[in-house]
């Protein structure tokens, strides 16, 4: 606040002018401020990628194959105080779908046991019940999140986008891997997919028939 | 008294008619333009506000459908901020700090029409966000004032209009904003520093470019959500990569600073009317000044306390935790500071007195059920419940609402040149104040019982703290009425007001309008007063 200063035995026709070019730099710096504040909020954007790939949280890519070359999957560098090979893992599936569409989506198990360092394949169950070619992604979700990086997928479908014709069903398969740091306070790790529509403006348009009444809850 | 800048203007009368206001360049038109209309929009969301606890006084469904009630919800929520307490905080600035600070009208003048002006256009855009879906509009938008995607880019017309209402909003409050701090720098009366201005001053300033600072953020968060819902692009949408957790970021960024751009004009009142009544100065001015500058920089990066259930790490989520419960310092400084100075004053209990009192006792309460909020674990539990809309309803209606009315009836006098009816003002306050803490003292305990907020059925064991709630939103809502009149009945007449009708008014650091004369005249300070 530099205009603290004022001089007061400044005389009026001094003031006024004095006060407009004070008042243009003024709004010219705050204006500036805006500008830049708007921008900022886009900044987030990339910062916020950013943070994330670098802390590993939520993102498709993490945990893909590349960072299988430092997987320690051999039982004997154990660094927590239980013996891996003595450790049961309960890994449970959960299913989501995304807007209100006409698919099937759920795992075709819903849990396994494995030991830290086990690979271990699996599937999901997805059906197109309606009557278009869809282009699905599913998105990941590990709980608890201390979990995420310890849970390495090696050959995942949601790695990529997969196209259903009207009607058709596939099994999707997933291959993973719970690495040996996994944090010993951990024995249930819950992964979840939601299943989403690429074409989203299609999709997700709403449809008040496909909801559930709530009346029926 | 002083009327040395009084002056009869013969050739500056009003002009007469629409244009008067339409065209409006006067600060003080302006201001009781800002005010009127935040009137009548606390009437609309309060109107909303009393649907939304009808349809709660019984468990399941009485007349409002699932989406209709959110809808009223989101509806509410964005009307009493944007269109209630910041336009009146905004309507009191343009009154008082011209007059205050011994400036002849705001900084920009016609920059000033346009602030104002934006304001109903952009209601109108709010209304017909809610009537659209009634007429083949898709889905009305039941996402709570926070537009969370996935469930925001779901949502029919009505989010687009929504989206373009904060789009004019958000220009409004950032030339408003502009305006205010260019006003408070340049345009200050000869000799006054900024050491000896009003609290009220200093509070806008704050506020001010509390707003330069997050309503762009609002406004870029809402652009891609726009561009998200129509354009293709995928800022929030997973399946093309994107994250709707961004979106909580960007929404907190700005919604927690948000509180304080709320909170801060009345702080300013309070700063005000505490030292009057009592007739002490301000104990800790300096401190209270810089309070509110700690207040400002701290609150700019607590925001995800808002966001402790989207899985953070430990080590964010601490810092989050740690830095919001640091930020009840300055909040505890600035409610001492008003205790202090009533400690020992010979206080008398005019209805702007009472409502100050009442203010710090309830806000103090929100202030705990904050820190029981910002602790992480105890968090998971309250959190999307109605402990949280307790909370905040106890920090914004004393902390923003009633600080303003409180600042209506201190300024009444000033505005209209008449005194109001101090036995209707205080039973207004009592019936208000009642009414308020019927309605959400009974929420704390359905939310610490799991009562989920923004559902608009529930389970039988809620049934009886809901209808307490229910009756006492409509005392609350009904005291309004007595509001309105005794405004209507303050403008019309009443005994005189003096130059300065409180008595303490001149102590501390007290502003330059009781130097002119109740009202002011159209134009006032047009040679600069000098303060020494
Ligand atoms: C001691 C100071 C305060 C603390 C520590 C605090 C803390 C919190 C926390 C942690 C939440 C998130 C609760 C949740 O969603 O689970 C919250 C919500 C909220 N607080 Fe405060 N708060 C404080 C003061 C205030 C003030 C001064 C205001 C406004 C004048 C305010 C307005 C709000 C609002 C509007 C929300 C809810 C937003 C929403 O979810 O819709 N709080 N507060
Ligand atoms: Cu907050």
């Amino acid at each position: 606040m530099s205009e603290s200063d004022q001089n007061p035995s400044q005389d009026q026709t001094d003031t006024a002018t004095t006060r407009k070019t004070n008042n243009k730099r003024t709004v010219l710096t705050l204006a500036l401020v805006t500008v830049l504040m708007f921008g900022f909020a886009f900044a987030m954007v990339p910062l916020y990628r950013l943070v994330c790939s670098v802390a590993g949280w939520n993102s498709i890519s993490t945990n893909s194959a590349e960072a299988l070359a430092a997987v320690k999957t051999t039982t004997s560098d154990t660094e927590g105080t239980v013996e891996n090979a003595a450790r049961d893992i309960k890994v449970q599936f959960d299913a989501t779908i995304n807007g209100n569409v006409a698919w099937e989506f759920k795992p075709n198990v819903r849990s396994v046991t494995v030991k830290p360092g086990e690979k271990t394949t699996i599937s999901y169950y997805v059906k197109n019940h309606s009557d278009k070619t869809v282009v699905t992604q599913s998105i990941p979700g590990i709980t608890p999140w201390q979990a995420t990086k310890h849970f390495k997928k090696i050959e995942c479908f949601c790695f990529e986008t997969q196209t259903l014709k009207a009607g058709e069903a596939v099994d999707m398969k997933l291959q993973f891997v719970v690495d040996t740091d996994l944090p010993d306070d951990i024995s249930t790790i819950t992964l979840s997919y939601t299943i989403m529509d690429t074409n989203r403006t299609e999709s997700l348009k709403p449809d008040k028939s496909n909801l559930p009444s709530v009346g029926s809850l | 008294m002083s009327t040395t800048a009084t002056h009869d203007d013969h050739h500056h009368a009003p002009p007469s008619g629409f244009g008067r206001w339409l065209f409006s360049t006067n600060h003080k038109d302006i201001g009781t333009m800002y005010l009127i209309f935040s009137l009548v929009m606390l009437f609309l969301g309060g109107g909303m506000a009393m649907l939304i606890r009808a349809e709660l006084y019984f468990p399941g469904l009485q007349f409002l459908e699932p989406d209709l009630f959110n809808n009223m919800v989101t509806t509410h929520a964005l009307i009493m901020v944007f269109g209630v307490v910041m336009p009146a905080a905004a309507g009191m600035a343009n009154w008082m700090i011209p007059l205050q600070i011994g400036a002849p009208d705001m900084a920009l003048p016609r920059l000033n029409n346009l602030s104002f002006w934006l304001l109903p256009a952009a209601a109108t855009l709010l209304i017909l966000s809610i009537i659209v879906p009634f007429f083949g509009g898709g889905a009305p938008v039941n996402t709570g004032w926070t537009l969370y995607p996935p469930l925001s880019v779901q949502a029919g017309m009505g989010m687009d209009l929504l989206i373009f209402t904060l789009h004019v909003l958000g220009i409004s409050s950032i030339l408003a904003a502009i305006n205010i701090v260019t006003t408070i720098l340049n345009m200050r009366a000869p000799g006054l520093t900024m050491m000896k201005l009003p609290l009220f001053v200093w509070a806008w300033l704050f506020t001010a470019i509390l707003l330069i600072m997050i309503m762009p953020a609002l406004a870029g968060g809402v652009t891609m959500l726009l561009f998200d819902r129509h354009f293709g692009t995928s800022f929030f949408d997973a399946a093309g990569g994107g994250d709707p957790v961004l979106f909580q970021h960007l929404f907190w960024f700005f919604g927690h600073p948000e509180v304080y751009v709320l909170l801060l004009p009345s702080i300013g009142v309070l700063g005000i009317i505490v030292p009057t009544f009592a007739r002490k100065p301000l104990f800790g001015y300096k401190s209270l000044v810089w309070g509110m500058g700690v207040l400002l920089l701290l609150g700019m990066v607590v925001w995800a306390h808002h966001q402790y259930t989207i899985g953070m790490s430990v080590a964010a989520t601490n810092y989050f935790m740690i830095g919001t419960i640091l930020i009840s310092i300055p909040v505890g400084l600035m409610l001492f500071n008003f205790m202090f100075t009533m400690w020992r004053g010979a206080m008398t209990f005019e209805t702007p007195m009472l409502f100050a009192i009442a203010i710090i006792m309830m806000f103090s309460f929100a202030g705990t059920t904050g820190v029981m909020l910002a602790v992480v674990p105890a968090d998971l539990q309250y959190h999307d419940t109605y402990f949280v809309v307790a909370h905040f309803h106890y920090a914004l209606i004393p902390g923003a609402l009633f600080g303003l009315y409180a600042g209506v009836f201190f300024w009444l006098p000033k505005w209209t040149g008449h005194m109001y009816n101090e036995t209707l003002g205080k039973i207004f306050f009592w019936w208000t104040t009642i009414g308020f803490n019927l309605t959400f003292f009974p929420q704390h305990f359905s939310g610490l019982a799991g009562m989920p907020r923004r559902i608009v059925d529930y389970s039988v064991q809620f049934v009886e703290f809901n209808q307490i709630s229910s009756i006492g939103a409509f005392i609350f809502g009904l005291s309004h009425l007595l509001f309105v009149y005794i405004i209507i009945q303050t403008v019309r007449g009443g005994p005189k007001a003096g130059d300065m009708p409180w008595e303490g008014a001149q102590i501390g650091t007290p502003g330059l309008e009781w130097t002119l004369s109740s009202p002011p005249p159209f134009h006032s300070f047009e040679t600069p007063p000098t303060v020494k």
